[in-house]
């Protein structure tokens, strides 16, 4: 389990790490924390001719409070936001599901960026930053979009990211005082991937929620009926646990079968409503 | 007195402090590294293998297939005489036609590093003719399965019975019957240091040496002799550190074989380190039973028989040397060893398919054999009304019942059981457990409570290997040697993989010596220093390597009091050695380091006709028992989250007896790691195929380990009986833990969901399982 041999490249500067990913294109990649990609290289599942560590670009490293946004770099690492007080302030959600995230020494490695970028359909911050309705910034050396996050991710370990661009940041709009996040999951041990998981979002009283699954499609999905039906009426939360499990596709994993992952989200739907009532 | 000290063991110091040497971190000069092309298919015949791109790709030394060692090896079949009717097909160190599970090694690519190696094995095309595949032990008992074996009928391995009294009539008379169909899944023992071996051979002295991460160093002496038709006094085979081993690690494993081959062939030294993929695919793995079983009780309670059908099987082969038959044999002569049964039958089916070979790991045969008694008893409890820990005790075999040989034909000296379970209740608050228990119950809490009692075959005396026909030594010798300065060297032929048997040794010998633990060193694991032996598995280092370190203790400590005493004109009766020291009541005479000195450098000053060597050899071998039975008792509590189907331990207690402790301490975290191994395979470990056959579970986001943080605090308490077949008393412990651990959770978990008319026998116990057994999908 080694991987293939590979050429290491260094950027000093963004501009710089762009040039190199347009020179590359499909064979370079990308190695922030290095922690899915380290696996995917050994397994042999990836073999990019040039590897480009784009950890020296510090720019990518901030986080930073912007006019009704809040705005984290590519390379802030998963312990670091659970470090901030500006996130805990303004994003509870996310340092509630940081402390899912594996362990401390995946947690000081690891980047949002990073995660983001390799779209795993279990991973806790794609489902945060979609319930948090954020937008992440795709640089490339020809110009740079910015793509809300219901439309970045594409299926599973898929993004709307091209060969040449690099994930530079997360715009995550603030939040109104006394709103509310909730973020829930099962793992089978703590630190493991979820079976499922489900972020919940909303202004006071359970007005305009928005509810993010996590590990039970191919990709992060919004719970769009539930969402509709709380919006309409915020006491239907029974008929929205029974309604939430249908909204999600598992995959036809037989360790976790289809069911029981539609069970679990109605479990997480119970869980997460009743940490509301008082 | 250094005997049952609970000293920490001095490895220790130096592999916590990161200064381990491992296999892998042994390098030597013009070392090349080994890479497989494993079947990625289940079942397939090999129409050609292309190695043409391998062998050209820069840095590759050699590609090998079974063409180009045939000559250089031989090949192997997995007999025992003692079960003379096994099916022992052929086996080659590399796949020659046919592949027979996904992960058998077809060729070897020796290279300048393992990367490139990789890049190799990559590069080799061969052509698959996929073959159908059998992948569960009924499919391939079925008249029409595809067969593994061409010159065989069918699947079929081995079949056996073993009866004693009238089951059937015992059955017709019982008040109430207790039945269940149990599913033990199959795992692996999962070291943290996966397999690993340097081999080295000198041509011009016919000469192999090889590291390797093992248990018996002489065993994979004697094999690699044979197989590679080399002298065995010019094979040396030395365990350096071992980072754990489980019993993965006491059998000939192919690949390992290749690279010996490759060695030789080649002339240089080849490394092989097992990956953790390659680990998960093609070491041995263990359990996958399916156990139909039932229980006859009078009406007053009083178990009346036991019927067990075993259903297995060995995977492709038989794992060589000591095949694989263990599980079941166990299996169908330890369940409801504990109790007082006259009527018994169990059935043994063993069927080839299409998996990796399944071998001993840990408590072969125990824990399925406990956890299906142990259930049967608390169902027959619930049937019977009574309380399943008086039901327990009511059937215990106790005092006047010892000796005696069991139903299943296992020879008890003496079972601590009533001992045990009395001492579990002194620490664990049954009652107050119960109340706890309902009061949760009201508020949607599931918590339950699990016993188990367990007995555990430790020591294997040689008539079973011996008669069998393999070449593994269960008698051990000890020899020890008075250095010239006074301390001490004693070559064992037990091997420590982690769990302190040097350090167990360590304390005998300097005990029985009279000298410091400091004055002695132990050495291990190096089969041209140490006496044959037979290593470490089957909880047998502290049984039989510790006999004999006493036995040669004492003829040193013997000579060493008569060459004083003849220096000291004193009567060697009256002499004593203490601390280092020789002395007469309080009187210090000379140490032993003064001794040393005069019996090597000075000997004319010891008349003849002394018994002055100071290097002396001491065997020990049992004789007519084939076990020293350990026993102990597990209770666990858990508690089910009936919404996702995660069990969380709570709290975990043994009581164990394995005879007169060495060293507490090192007992203690045995206990406790084979506990976790137990809760490993009862709530998370499992070697998941697909219906092809392929494995689903390659790597550790796959194939869950327990963490430490999901496990309970262990409590481990002992009552000491120790065995009146040795001087030194002691029994094994290395496997206990696991012996009774499945069944304790097992049992706690249908506890916990009893009020839910829900009852699960399927293990691991995982979420969506428990679910399904609740009806809540
Ligand atoms: C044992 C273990 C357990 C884990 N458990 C969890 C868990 O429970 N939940 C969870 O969410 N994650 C888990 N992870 C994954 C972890 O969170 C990773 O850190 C994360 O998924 C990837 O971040 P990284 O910075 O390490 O990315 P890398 O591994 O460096 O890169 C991952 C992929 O993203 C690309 N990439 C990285 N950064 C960028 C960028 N800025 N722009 C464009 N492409 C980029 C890379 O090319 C690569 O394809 C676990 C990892 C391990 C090793």
């Amino acid at each position: 389990m080694k991987a293939p041999d590979f050429e290491y490249l260094r950027p000093e500067t963004l501009a710089e790490a762009l040039a190199m990913l347009a020179r590359h294109g499909e064979d370079g990649a990308i190695i922030a924390g290095g922690q899915s990609l380290l696996p995917l290289l050994h397994f042999r599942l990836a073999a990019p001719a040039y590897l480009i560590d784009i950890g020296r670009l510090e720019p990518l490293k901030q986080i930073v409070e912007g006019d009704g946004y809040i705005e984290i770099g590519a390379l802030v690492r998963h312990c670091e936001l659970a470090a901030s007080a500006l996130i805990g302030r303004e994003f509870p959600l996310l340092h509630q599901a940081v402390e899912h995230i594996a362990h401390p020494g995946v947690r000081h490695r690891g980047t949002i960026g990073g995660s983001l970028a390799m779209a795993d359909p279990a991973a806790e911050l794609g489902a945060c930053c979609l319930a948090l309705a954020g937008d992440v910034l795709l640089q490339s050396a020809a110009g740079q979009r910015w793509v809300g996050m219901a439309d970045f991710f594409a299926g599973i370990y898929e993004t709307a990211l091209a060969a040449d661009e690099i994930l530079t940041a997360v715009r995550l709009p603030r939040r109104g005082h006394g709103g509310i996040q909730i973020f829930n999951e099962v793992a089978r041990r703590r630190g493991d991937f979820a079976m499922a998981g489900l972020a919940l979002v909303s202004d006071r009283g359970l007005g305009s929620p928005r509810l993010a699954l996590l590990g039970v499609s191919d990709r992060p999905i919004l719970a769009v009926r539930a969402m509709a039906l709380l919006s309409q009426d915020p006491t239907a939360t029974e008929a929205a646990i029974a309604l939430i499990g249908d909204e999600v596709d598992p995959a036809d994993d037989p360790a976790y079968p289809p069911a029981y992952r539609r069970h679990l989200v109605g479990v997480l739907m119970r869980r997460t409503l009743a940490e509301l009532s008082p | 007195m250094s005997i049952g000290a609970g000293v920490p063991r001095d490895r220790a110091k130096r592999l916590l402090g990161g200064r381990g040497r491992f296999v892998d971190d042994i390098s030597m000069p013009r070392l090349l590294h080994l890479a497989f092309v494993r079947s990625p298919y289940a079942h397939a015949r090999i129409e050609a293998i292309d190695c043409l791109a391998a062998r050209a790709l820069k840095g590759v030394v050699a590609v090998l297939t079974a063409a180009e060692i045939s000559d250089a090896v031989a090949s192997w079949r997995a007999e025992h005489k003692l079960f003379p009717t096994m099916a022992a097909p052929e086996q080659f160190a590399l796949a020659t036609d046919v592949v027979r599970w996904q992960g058998e090694a077809v060729a070897a690519v020796v290279a300048e590093s393992r990367a490139v190696a990789e890049d190799g094995a990559e590069l080799v095309a061969v052509a698959w003719a996929e073959l159908p595949a059998v992948v569960d032990a009924k499919d391939a008992l079925a008249p029409d399965a595809p067969r593994l074996h061409d010159h065989m009928d069918g699947n079929l391995a081995y079949t056996a019975e073993i009866a004693a009294g009238d089951t059937k009539a015992a059955f017709e008379r019982a008040g109430h019957v207790a039945e269940e169909h149990f599913r033990f899944h199959r795992h692996t023992g999962v070291s943290l240091e996966p397999r690993g071996i340097i081999a080295e051979f000198e041509p011009s002295e016919d000469r192999l040496t090889v590291h390797q991460s093992h248990q018996t160093p002489h065993q994979q002496q004697d094999l690699y002799a044979r197989l590679l038709g080399l002298p065995e006094h010019k094979v040396r085979v030395i365990c350096p550190d071992v980072g754990g081993a489980f019993g993965l690690k006491h059998h000939l494993m192919a690949d390992e074989l290749v690279a010996c081959v490759a060695a030789k062939l080649l002339a240089r030294p080849i490394k092989y380190i097992a990956d953790r993929l390659e680990s998960f695919l093609a070491d041995v793995h263990c359990r996958d039973h399916e156990v139909t079983a039932r229980m006859a009780f009078s009406a007053s309670g009083d178990i009346l028989a036991i019927e067990v059908d075993d259903l297995f099987n060995a995977g492709a082969y038989g794992q060589y040397p000591r095949t694989s038959i263990a599980e079941g044999n166990q299996i169908s002569r330890l369940t409801g060893a504990p109790y007082g049964h006259e009527h018994y039958r169990a059935n043994l089916t063993m069927a080839f398919l299409n998996k990796s070979i399944l071998g001993h790991i840990r408590s072969v045969g125990h824990p399925i054999a406990c956890a299906v008694a142990e259930r049967l008893i608390d169902l027959g409890a619930a049937k019977l009304g009574l309380d399943p820990i008086e039901l327990r005790r009511r059937n215990y075999l106790h005092g006047d019942d010892f000796p005696r040989t069991s139903v299943g034909g296992i020879e008890f000296e003496y079972l601590s059981l009533r001992d045990c379970l009395d001492k579990a209740l002194a620490m664990f608050d049954v009652p107050r457990f119960r109340e706890k228990q309902a009061a949760l119950r009201a508020k949607g809490v599931y918590q339950g409570l699990g016993i188990a009692t367990f007995v555990e075959l430790t020591a294997i005396g040689p008539e079973y290997y011996g008669e069998g026909g393999q070449h593994i030594s269960a008698q051990e010798t000890c020899q020890i040697r008075l250095e010239a300065s006074g301390l001490v060297r004693c070559y064992t032929g037990a091997t420590d993989q982690g769990q302190g048997i040097d350090t167990g040794v360590q304390q005998v010998v300097a005990a029985t010596l009279g000298v410091p633990l400091e004055a002695v060193e132990v050495v291990s694991g190096d089969s041209a220093l140490c006496p044959v032996g037979g290593g470490s598995w089957g909880s047998r280092g502290a049984a039989l390597a510790g006999e004999a370190a006493l036995r040669a203790a004492a003829t040193l400590r013997r000579n060493v009091l008569s060459i004083a005493a003849s220096l000291l004109q004193k009567d060697p009766a009256d002499l004593d050695i203490r601390a280092g020291w020789v002395m007469e009541a309080a009187t210090t005479h000379m140490s032993v380091a003064e001794i040393a000195r005069i019996g090597h450098f000075q000997p004319y000053s010891i008349p003849d006709g002394i018994a002055a060597d100071l290097t002396v050899v001491e065997r020990y071998a049992s004789k007519d028992r084939l076990f020293l039975a350990g026993n102990g008792i597990q209770l666990a509590t858990i508690e089910v989250d009936v919404d996702s189907g995660i069990v969380t331990p709570l709290r975990h207690l043994v009581v164990h007896d394995c005879g007169r402790i060495l060293n507490p301490m090192l007992v203690r975290e045995q206990i406790r790691g084979g506990v976790v191994q137990g809760i490993g395979s009862a709530l998370y470990e499992e070697l998941r195929y697909d219906n092809g056959g392929h494995l689903l579970t390659g790597s550790f986001a796959d194939y869950l380990v327990p963490m430490a943080g999901e496990m309970p605090d262990i409590d481990v308490a002992h009552i000491e009986t120790p065995t009146a077949t040795s001087q030194l008393g002691v029994k094994g412990a290395g496997e206990a833990g696991t012996a009774g651990a499945v069944g304790a959770i097992l049992n706690a978990v249908n506890d916990a969901i009893a009020p839910l008319d829900a009852t699960i026998a399927e293990v691991p116990v995982t979420p969506p399982r428990l679910l399904k057994a609740l009806g809540r999908i």
